[in-house]
Order: structure tokens, then sequence, then C-alpha cells
């Protein structure tokens, strides 16, 4: 690059220390690296176990339990909770990714999914009478529609006015969660006068179930592979990385930009609303504020962590299903507060965030220069 | 390494999918050898006191120290050391979102799966998924009883609720009297809930009447927080009262918030679930408090000695179930220890009621009530109060 020379020069007065992209990391180093960031993330969770009194290799172990093993009578009842915690987490995950390729800040994960139930729940309230098939078909359909609607919304002004999309979808969250809010005000959705709830789904309205747990299982995983092939062996696809390293190339060649940017929001939003219809109809049975459990959130770094590849987030978004559902165990078990397992949560979640930056960037000490 | 990444992946996904598989055979074996009928009914069999084991779900932290779930977790304690049991056979889960369907579903069948025969659930949305539980074949032997709402059934599943809106009167009494002697007929309140729940705007109603009871003149503004716990949007709501010129508040939420508002401004306040005036000496007055370990003891002892049924607890003052709280001698308005001891006696004679056939929601229309003598029915006030009473209104 021309700038070479420039920086050098400049370099010799600039601060001692800076950051740059590791180049050139092989495949193993990679690899090695990550585990012992995962290796560190458990210790730096064992050191704050430890300070609370407790024997950080028991709470590992009551971790693990909680999620996997379940009782006696129901042996099956812990790794079926800990599959529905990572269910909507992967799904939102994966549609998060196809906007963060495109370097679309959606932030709007939230809302999409709480449209796309509410537009699912309006069919499971007002037509459980359709055939369970029809009903449960319209459902996916309004669901994707709902969220794919609410992701669009920012989008359109995105391209028409150049909004700030990070604000824009953020804030419609708050929108989505209000409309839920005034609907549990409406006689005709809400369960009973005198209490704010919405009405109970009839099993009509109810996913079919595979192994226990709601069939979204399935989809999750068929997902990843669609959105594997999508991502990365279509045009389509090779359309989003594109315009997410350059709007500008891929106007100069020939792109579609708005065009594309609408198509992949329209995307990822369908897929936030399939999740929170898949959350209402194979969980909840009902429409909520807190139907989200915060994953429009925390699949955003799910999907960052996973580089936004969609077996890697399956991955990740197992540990953080394993994580969830565990420390529930071992707060009850160990009789903690509910709070320093969250507490336990972040240090591991930061001690990640740590070591992918390590991974990915190196601290550059610059010599001083002895020109003479 | 993107590949190793990916094969690793892969492997995890592919071990998910055979041990969900897997999950589905054995939950087919599961239900061929679990023959029906070998569950006993909930209960209906004895179980030894050292065996028993309670679980708990609280909406905010055990630990935090005046309000709602400090209420319910102070009455878990207090059963467990009447009837003499080990902390191991209580676990209470805190922090469940009870608008979160899939963290409360977790949390009842980690329950479960630790063995519990008896479940409270504390907060009112737990009740969906409490009844889907309390349904289930497999968990007959369980007895799921929940606060606050309306669902039950016949076999294991109750609810249990208190005559709060007895005490709200009488701290009614106490606020309208201080604010009478600060010659200011403006109270106000911080709501949870908007006027859609029946358990807030009730008592809200039943505190404005206990104040109108002693100052018709004064009028009771609400400011709704939308949330049960949310101690900074309590405080601002609280604040925004005091600006508007109210001079005593009141509160359904589930800080000490409003109270410590109240103080730093040199204004007064009744609290609510427990006594708040260590909290804020110099500006709470009194609140209506509960006293949960009445009910929890009770049903645990009839669970132990397979006595339970499946009837709905709804209690007041005659049990010792609600209370109001110590008077605060340094805060509250001459007179009022014998206003509220007057009040207190005629409630429990019967000669006060206070949800008689007297209320006029604030648009002007006559509530009409289907119980005794035009009174509000338990099922009007549990679940039909969705409207201000006169002298109250939105800030």
């Amino acid at each position: 690059m021309t700038q070479t020379p420039l920086t050098k020069k400049a370099s010799a007065s600039e601060a001692p220390i800076r950051i740059a992209k590791r180049e050139g990391l092989s495949s193993r180093r990679a690899i090695l690296l990550r585990l012992l960031t995962f290796v560190m993330a458990i210790v730096a969770g064992g050191v704050f176990i430890a300070a609370m009194g407790q024997n950080p290799i028991e709470a590992y172990k009551l971790i693990l339990r909680g999620a996997f093993v379940g009782s006696q009578r129901n042996p099956l009842s812990s790794i079926q909770a800990t599959v529905i915690i990572f269910v909507p987490l992967l799904i939102v995950s994966i549609a998060l990714s196809f906007a963060f390729k495109m370097k679309f800040w959606n932030i709007g994960g939230e809302g999409q999914m709480i449209i796309g139930a509410t537009f699912a729940s309006y069919f499971a309230i007002f037509h459980s009478d359709l055939p369970h098939f029809v009903l449960i078909a319209l459902m996916f359909f309004a669901g994707a529609l709902g969220g794919a609607f609410w992701g669009l919304l920012p989008t359109f002004f995105k391209v028409k006015f150049d909004t700030n999309e990070t604000l824009f979808t953020l804030m419609l969250n708050y929108v989505a969660i209000y409309i839920v809010k005034y609907l549990e005000t409406l006689t005709s959705w809400r369960a009973r006068a005198g209490f704010a709830s919405i009405k109970h789904f009839e099993d009509n309205a109810k996913l079919m179930k595979i192994g226990g747990v709601h069939i979204g299982w399935l989809l999750a995983l068929i997902l990843i592979v669609i959105a594997y092939i999508y991502l990365n062996h279509t045009k389509q696809g090779y359309e989003i990385s594109v315009v997410g390293e350059s709007q500008a190339t891929a106007r100069y060649a020939g792109m579609n930009v708005k065009k594309i940017i609408l198509r992949t929001m329209l995307i990822s939003g369908a897929i936030c609303g399939l999740a929170g219809m898949i959350q209402v109809s194979g969980i909840d049975y009902t429409l909520s504020t807190g139907m989200t459990g915060g994953v429009g959130f925390k699949g955003i770094t799910v999907a960052w962590l996973a580089q936004l590849n969609p077996f890697v987030m399956a991955l990740i978004a197992a540990i953080f299903s394993i994580l969830e559902k565990g420390s529930g165990v071992m707060q009850s078990t160990l009789s903690i507060s509910a709070a320093a397992t969250d507490v336990l949560q972040g240090i591991i979640l930061f001690s990640f965030l740590g070591g992918e930056f390590f991974t990915r960037y190196t601290f550059v000490f610059s010599k001083r220069r002895t020109d003479k | 390494m993107k590949k190793l990444m990916k094969v690793l992946a892969i492997v995890i996904s592919a071990a998910m999918v055979f041990s969900l598989a897997a999950c589905n055979g054995l939950g087919g074996k599961e239900e061929t050898t679990d023959e029906p009928g070998t569950l006993a009914q909930a209960g209906t069999v004895a179980i030894p006191k050292e065996e028993i084991k309670i679980g708990v779900l609280h909406i905010t932290s055990i630990e935090e120290t005046s309000g709602y779930t400090f209420a319910h977790h102070k009455g878990i304690v207090e059963m467990k050391e009447s009837l003499g049991l080990k902390d191991n056979q209580i676990i209470e889960k805190d922090w469940i979102d009870d608008n979160d369907k899939k963290a409360t579903t977790t949390a009842i069948q980690e329950l479960i799966d630790e063995g519990c025969h008896v479940i409270f659930a504390t907060s009112f949305n737990y009740m969906d998924t409490m009844e889907e539980f309390a349904a289930k074949d497999e968990y007959q032997d369980i007895v799921f009883s929940h606060c606050s709402g309306y669902k039950s059934n016949p076999d294991n599943f109750n609810n249990y609720f208190g005559r709060i809106y007895e005490s709200r009167y009488l701290a009614g009494i106490a606020a309208g009297l201080k604010a009478q002697e600060l010659e200011t007929p403006m109270l106000g309140f911080v709501a949870a809930q908007d006027v859609n729940n029946a358990e807030v705007t009730g008592g809200i109603n039943a505190w404005a009447l206990g104040i109108q009871s002693v100052y018709p003149e004064a009028k009771v503004f609400v400011s709704v927080t939308g949330s049960w716990y949310a101690p900074e949007d309590e405080g601002k709501a609280a604040q925004a009262l005091i600006d508007k010129g109210c001079v005593v508040l009141g509160q359904h939420s589930d800080s000490d918030a409003t109270q410590t508002v109240a103080e730093k401004n040199g204004k007064f306040g009744c609290g609510y679930n427990s006594d708040m005036t260590p909290f804020a000496k110099d500006a709470h007055l009194c609140a209506p408090i509960w006293n949960w370990g009445v009910y929890y003891t009770k049903a645990v002892s009839e669970v132990i000695n397979g006595e339970w049924k499946p009837v709905n607890y709804y209690e007041g003052m005659n049990v010792g179930l609600i209370d109001l709280s110590p008077l605060n001698p340094d805060t509250i308005a001459p007179g009022t220890e014998e206003k509220v001891a007057e009040a207190k006696a005629a409630i429990a004679d019967g000669s006060l009621v206070v949800f008689d056939d007297s209320l006029v929601d604030n648009k002007g229309n006559k509530i009409v009530g289907e119980g005794e003598d035009g009174r509000l029915s338990d099922e009007q006030i549990t679940g039909g109060i969705n409207y201000y009473i006169q002298g109250v209104e939105l800030l």
C-alpha cells in the first residue's frame, strides 16, 4: 500500500503499544488459543465460585448435572429443558447473522420475535378451530410475516433516508413490548378481566413434539444447514458478503444494494419471527412480554463469537444453554443468590470475549527508532 | 481451524440429535412401565416429616430486605422453623421472571426433579405453568399451590391469597389523617400494574376508601411503573407524585423506594409487604403486611399428615395472615391509633365492609356488587376490580 512509509514514520511518535490484527495464524494455533480461552474462562469462573466459599469443582459438576441429568422419575427433564433454552437462542443467532454479515446492525431480534409471535398468536386465539396442520402452518407463516414486517420497517427507512438502523431496531423492541401490553388490555385477547395476561392457547394451536420437546429443535438443526449453504454457497449469500465488505464495490459490480439489504433483512426478521412463533406455540402457549427470554440480545453475542458461522453458533448456543440451565440448579442446590449465577455467567462470557480478542488481535510494541 | 470447528460443531449437533432420539425411545419405555394408579393422590398419604421436600418459586431475590419476596421467604422460614424441618428440605428458586415461561417451566421442573412434594409459586404469572404441571398424570402426587391467581383444579392444585385490602383500608386511615394534619388533600400511589390488575387496583381503592373515611375531600393520584419490582422506576414515580403536590404516598410495588424517596422529600408514606419503618423512619406511617408463614405452616403440616385438600385459601386478619404493621409513633397524626383500632374492630365484627354497596367509579358509574347486601363478592374482589373509585385518578 502507498501508505506504508507514512505509517512507519508516524509510528515513531505514536503510543509505544498498538493493537494489530493477527495475520497468518495457523489453524492449529487458533484452536489451541480458543481451547486455552475456554479453560481460562472456566478457571476465572472457578475463582469467583471459590470466593463465594463454594467448591468450584462441585459447582461445575452441579452445572453439568443440572443441564443433563434428570430425576429418577423423569430422566430426560433436564436435557429437554436445556434444549428448550437452546432452540430460540440458536434460531435468533442465525437470523441475526444474516444481517450482521451485511454489516447491518439488527439489534431488534427481540421485537421481531415478539411481533412474529403476536401475528401467530392471532391465529391461535381467533382461529383455533381450523384443522391442526392448517393452523400450525398458518401460524408459521404469520410468525415469519410478522417478524419480516418488523425487520423491514427500520430497513425501509435505512435505504430510503439512511437512518441509523442500530437505534431504530433497538427502539422497535420497546414498541413491540408495548403492543403486547396493549393487547393485554383488550377483552378479545386477554384471558380474564382484572388480570393483564393474554389467553391461553387451545391444544390445537400447540406445536407438535418429538422426543418430549416441541419440533422447534428439529427446525433449528435444519436451519443451521440451510443458513450455512445460503450464506456460503449461493449467489445471494455472496451478495450479502460483498455488501457487507463494501457497498461501493457492490454497486460497481452492478448489484442492487438496496434490494439486497431489504431482502436480507426480510430473511433475518422472518427467522426471528419464526423463533417467536415457535416459542409461543411450543413452550409458552400464550403471548407475553417476557416471551423472548432476552435471546434477541444474547443472540448477538452468540453470532459474533461464532464469527457468523452457523455450525459454530450451534456449539456456542449449546454452551450458553448448558450454563444457563445448569446454573439454575447450582443456585438452588448450593442456595446461593441467583444474582451470583448471573455474575458467574458474565465472568465466563467476558473471558470468552477477551480470549477472542487475543486470538484475533495482537499487541505490537513499537521499538525506538535508532535513526542516525 | 475453521474446518476443525465445523467438524466439532457437526459432531455436537449430531450428538444432540441422537440424544433427543434416545430421549424419545426412553420416554416411551417409561410410560409403559409406569402403571397408572401407582401414584398416591397428592395430599392423601402422610409423608414423614424428615422426608418431605418443599419447593418455592420467587420472583425476586430472597436476600431482599423488605418487599414481596422478603415476606414470602420469611413465611417459608417461619414454616420451616415451626415444623422443625432442615435447611435441605426447602428448595427456594429466586429471580424467576414470571413473564418468562421458559424460566418458569424450567424452575418448576427442577423442583420436581429434586423430589419436592409441595411446590409454592408466589407470583401471578406462574399460574398457567403451574396449572399445566398439575394436570400431568405423572405429577398427581405433588401438591401445587399458587399465590394470587384464580386457577385451581379439584385434585392437586389450589391458590392462596388474602384480604390484604382490609389492611390497606386501615393504612388509608393513617394516611388520610396525616394528610389532614398537613392540610393537603393530595395523596399519591405508586402502582406496579395498571388499572387492569385487580389485585393492585383493589388495593388502591381500599386505601382510598380508608383515606376518604377520615378526610373525604382527599384525592389519590396513581402512577404506574408496569413492573412488580423496579426500585429505580418506583423512586421516579414517587418523585413525580411528590412534585405534583402529594404529601402521603402509598405503594403496591416490591421495594421500599417509594418510602425512601418520600423521606428524602420530607413527605410521608405507607409501605407494603413488611414494616418499612426501619428503612424510612422519618416518613413511614405503617404498612399493610403479610404473614405468609400462617398459610405455609398450615399447608405443609396438612401435607405431612396426609390431610391436604385442594381447596382455595382466602383469609384475612381473622387468622393473622394479613395485618397492619405497628404504627410509627414518630410520624403518625394524633388520634390515628384510636381510629385504626376502631376500624379494625369493626372489620373483625363484620360491621365494617370495605367494598360495600356505596362504590362509584371515577367516571361516575355505580358499581353493582354481586355479594350479600350489594357488597362485592370475593370473585369480584380478586378478579373484577378494574376501575378506580371516585377520588382516585391517574397522574
